[in-house]
């Protein structure tokens, strides 16, 4: 049960991820962009961040990035493959994920904790949860608003108090099979009570049951 | 004379006689890189001309100061091969001229300051001050110094964990934006910044050279502002934080394999300061070969080349065998590197551009020979007849004056500043924004870190010695309430026009209050930066000195005491100073009475020590402890009451003890009964419980009335209502 967990140019999140992963027992591993084989990884986490300063849009460049071939691959191949805040606007970038994210509906950062429900346990971040659980995060995100013009998107995590002005108040976003998921709120700030919650760890929980060795 | 026809000295904000001392030290006439070098290395930003003869008072040495004041940032040790790396420093006028660059390139220049020593920057803290928001001018300003802030911290990746904001109309005309990071490091990946022995190579990294910035130090950091400042725009630089994040990541790689001598950034006086100031203190010389220099502008003259203060730059110094290891580095994280130079036996520095030699000094002299004043001072004479006013008492009930006090934006909610910076990255945030120090785990140890900034206009304005020693004694409560001993002090001093005796005076009291005090706790001052001509139109800003605490908790109370913790029957005591019912130079008189007048209550060393040693003791027991400062007992409780969502009654006490700001105070809440209290002078002053404030027998506020105020105080305001 190994995971790569992808580091683009001004990606931030990287070292936060694989702390939690391994803190529940998971194994983790960075990977620069650059790199073109991730045989042998289980899954995939794209963290959060900047990837490439979000120069022209978010994830538009990251999305180019030699990486990405085998983060496609791998969401073909029904892995695991996740991708938190930034990771999420790489994702539907990169046509992984239905839909887009755009600014927030205040036109402003929003750094704070907020609280999701679980709406869909189908998906590999939310296997461990239960429908219905009230789940106390961290968003941090400019661009946090998703939309979703097809209506393909398959909701995991809703707010329960929408602050951005997310479609269906989408906090967390899946394919049909549920294998590739995007989410907003950062899971990996919420697994120690010291810094405000352990809510996040059902989820990171989750993806690290959903790796089953390759 | 127009300012065309000025001799080029002069246009380079030098005066004559400091024009005459290069002459004297060349014994010839500069050629213009020269005199540009010199500009911009002897002015007041870089050079500290007028302040640096005073700056020698303060305390700086201790056991655990590593690398005190001077180099980039100061280092402590902190146990077990870990070291912290402090500084602070001010953006203030670039960011009044265009907020949003300028407050975001103070964040630049402090994450390079801090790396250059080896340390991961880990948290930021950011003390903003501008002129009343009923203003759109301010604002606008105040709007594009937060999101210059989020937009620049958040994207490179360094959370800013806390700070400060004041509202007064002294910074109407020049908003203060000072920022403090702190680094951690091991030991061994301490780096300085020397430029090493003769054969070294310099490589120039990170972001090309342009022409921005250029006379930012001289022209713009270090003269007064009048109506023609808003055509400085072109002297404010750039930011771009994704080329600083590169940069980062790229050199602690290099600190981390031990690749490097030693390293420089390139802040204030650019190339001019990166070459002379490592070759000064390793006693070298060097030769600098400008062709080399990335650019991205062409036709850029020798002078542009050694003054851009172009961003997200550093000099890093190399042994010669190990430069394609450098370079290979500099590839894999994707940012320009350029061999720009060779360090030299002898002292002098040696320019070369476009084949021809444009400066040849001696290194050492761009630093060390920098002008020194000791300029005159007066006491000023307002300043008796503010203290022959006495302070008012306040003629409101209690409850309306709190509800006042609580919708003042200096003392509401910081909440729509700090939930637009990215405050939690990295996992450590124990205590984040909005409360009194921050702290952070050194995760793998024991260890908590805790930060308080503080400063305070008023309080200086009207005791400038008192005003500088009680800022460092709150600081010091503040780290001790969240578990912490005070550790290391790094000062911004924000002052007005230094040619002004009265201001020196103020700026000569403030540096002997914050010595007496750094003294009276057996603590160094590490570093620190000086700000002079905060001054529009004649009119200079309050001294306003910013204070900023590094404290230790070993071990780091788990849980810390947090404010929400608070709970229906718990007791509230106060434990400290008893207080007096002076109000010179309280938030309740400036937000109550609109006028500063009478002297503030002087500081006691010995309570201030007491405290500080019995908070720090009490945080590994008590649920609640918090700091009383502004709008004194009557906010420092209902800011507990907000947090915990639970009302409070205090006992009936004269309205002037309910708002003063009296030094060396905390309030502590916990069960009847369950702290065994220390020795010493300690009152319970009321209860927690209910769902209203009552204080004393005014009239009860209800909890939710004082929350939605104390929210509100900021966006209501910024909505323009």
């Amino acid at each position: 049960m190994r995971a790569a967990v992808v580091v683009f140019p001004g990606t931030n999140c990287e070292h936060d991820v694989v702390h939690a992963l391994t803190a529940l027992g998971g194994q983790a591993e960075l990977v620069w962009h650059r790199e073109t084989d991730l045989t042998g990884f289980d899954g995939v986490v794209l963290p959060g961040g900047f990837a490439h300063g979000d120069y022209l849009r978010t994830g538009a460049i990251a999305r180019f990035s030699p990486v990405m071939a085998e983060v496609e691959r791998m969401a073909e191949e029904g892995l695991p493959v996740l991708g938190i805040c930034n990771g999420f606007q790489i994702l539907c970038e990169s046509g992984l994920l239905p839909g887009a994210l755009i600014a927030n509906r205040d036109l402003a950062f929003i750094c704070r904790f907020v609280e999701l429900e679980v709406v869909d346990t189908g998906t590999i971040l939310t296997g461990a949860a239960e429908l219905g659980q009230r789940i106390r995060i961290p968003l941090n995100s400019y661009e946090g608003n998703w939309v979703d013009p097809g209506g393909s998107g398959r909701i995991a995590l809703r707010y329960v108090d929408d602050p951005n002005g997310s479609q269906g108040s989408a906090a967390a976003v899946a394919t049909a099979k549920g294998n590739v998921v995007g989410v907003m709120p950062h899971p990996e700030r919420g697994v120690d009570e010291l810094l405000g919650s352990g809510d996040g760890r059902v989820l990171i929980e989750g993806f690290l049951h959903s790796m089953v060795p390759a | 004379m127009t300012t065309a026809t000025q001799p080029l000295h002069r246009r380079l904000g030098m005066t004559d006689e400091e024009y005459q001392s290069v002459l004297g030290l060349l014994e010839r006439e500069p050629r213009p890189a020269e005199l540009a070098m010199y500009s911009v290395m002897w002015s007041e930003h870089c050079s500290y001309k007028s302040s640096r003869a005073h700056l020698r008072r303060f305390p700086t040495e201790a056991p655990w100061v590593v690398v005190g004041p001077g180099e980039n940032a100061g280092v402590v040790d902190l146990g077990d091969g870990w070291l912290a790396a402090l500084r602070i420093e001010s953006h203030n006028h670039p960011s009044f001229v265009e907020p949003y660059q300028g407050a975001a390139t103070g964040v630049g220049g402090i994450l390079r300051d801090v790396f250059t020593m080896g340390a991961r920057p880990v948290a930021l803290w950011d003390q903003i001050r501008f002129g009343p928001l009923d203003d759109p001018k301010n604002r606008y300003l105040f709007n594009g110094v937060v999101t210059g802030i989020a937009g620049y911290g958040n994207a490179v990746g360094v959370p800013t964990v806390g700070g400060e904001i004041e509202f007064d109309p002294c910074y109407s005309g020049n908003p203060l934006v000072n920022v403090m990071c702190l680094g951690i490091l091991r030991r061994e990946q301490l780096v300085l910044g020397t430029a090493g022995t003769p054969g070294t190579v310099a490589i120039l990294l990170g972001r090309a050279t342009g022409r921005d910035g250029i006379g930012g130090a001289s022209v713009l950091a270090s003269a007064s502002f009048d109506d023609e400042s808003q055509e400085k725009r072109p002297s404010v630089q750039v930011g771009d934080p994704f080329e600083e994040k590169k940069l980062i990541e790229a050199c602690l790689e290099l600190y981390h394999r031990g690749l490097v001598v030693g390293v420089q950034d390139l802040g204030a006086a650019g190339l001019s300061c990166a070459t002379s100031e490592p070759a000064g203190r390793a006693g070298v010389g060097m030769e600098v070969d400008l062709d080399a220099v990335h650019v991205r502008e062409s036709g850029m003259t020798a002078p542009e080349l050694l003054m851009s203060e172009s961003q997200e730059r550093m000099m890093a110094f190399v042994s010669p065998e190990l430069v394609d290891e450098v370079l290979a580095v500099a590839s894999k994280w994707e940012i320009e590197a350029a061999v720009v130079g060779l360090v030299q036996a002898g002292e002098t520095l040696t320019v070369r551009h476009r084949g021809e030699v444009v400066a040849e000094v001696p290194a050492a002299s761009l630093a060390d020979d920098a002008p020194l004043y000791r300029r005159p001072m007066r006491h000023p004479a307002w300043i008796d007849d503010l203290w022959a006013a006495p302070a008012e008492g306040i003629s409101e009930p209690p409850g309306e004056a709190l509800l006042f006090l609580l919708d003042d934006p200096a003392i509401g909610s910081t909440a729509w500043v700090h939930e637009q910076y990215d405050h939690m990255l990295f996992l450590n945030t124990v205590l984040g924004p909005g409360g009194d120090g921050s702290l952070l785990r050194v995760r793998g140890t024991e260890k908590g870190l805790a930060v308080s900034t503080d400063g305070n206009g008023r309080l200086c304005l009207l005791d400038p010695r008192a005003g500088g020693a009680r800022l460092v004694f709150e600081a010091a409560l503040n780290v001790a309430v969240t578990g912490a001993r005070p550790m290391a002090v790094v000062d911004n001093l924000n002052f007005g026009n230094p040619e002004k005796p009265e201001v020196m005076w103020q700026f000569l009291e403030t540096v002997e209050g914050i010595s007496e005090a750094c003294e009276a706790l057996g603590i160094p001052v590490v570093g620190g930066n000086v700000s002079f001509y905060n001054e529009t139109d004649g009119i200079d800003i309050h001294p306003t000195p910013v204070v900023g605490m590094l404290g230790l908790a070993e071990p780091m109370p788990v849980p810390p005491p947090r404010l929400s913790r608070a709970a229906e029957g718990m007791e509230i005591w106060e434990i400290g100073m008893s207080p007096t019912s002076n109000l010179a130079g309280s938030a309740a008189q400036r937000v109550l009475q609109g006028a500063l007048t009478g002297r503030p209550t002087q500081p006691d060393s010995e309570m201030a020590k007491w405290v500080v040693a019995v908070a720090a003791d009490l945080a590994h027991s008590v649920p609640v402890l918090h700091d009383i400062s502004d709008g004194g007992l009557a906010v420092a409780v209902a800011e507990v009451c907000i947090a915990a969502g639970v009302g409070a009654t205090i006992e009936d006490v004269d309205t002037g003890l309910l708002f003063s700001e009296d030094p060396h105070r905390f309030i502590a809440v916990f069960a009847p009964g369950s702290v065994d209290l220390p020795e010493g002078p300690a009152r319970r002053v009321g209860v927690i419980g209910g769902q209203t404030l009552a204080l004393g027998r005014s009239e009860p506020v209800a909890l939710d009335l004082i929350t939605e105020i104390h929210r509100n105080a900021i966006p209501r305001r910024m909505a323009g209502a």
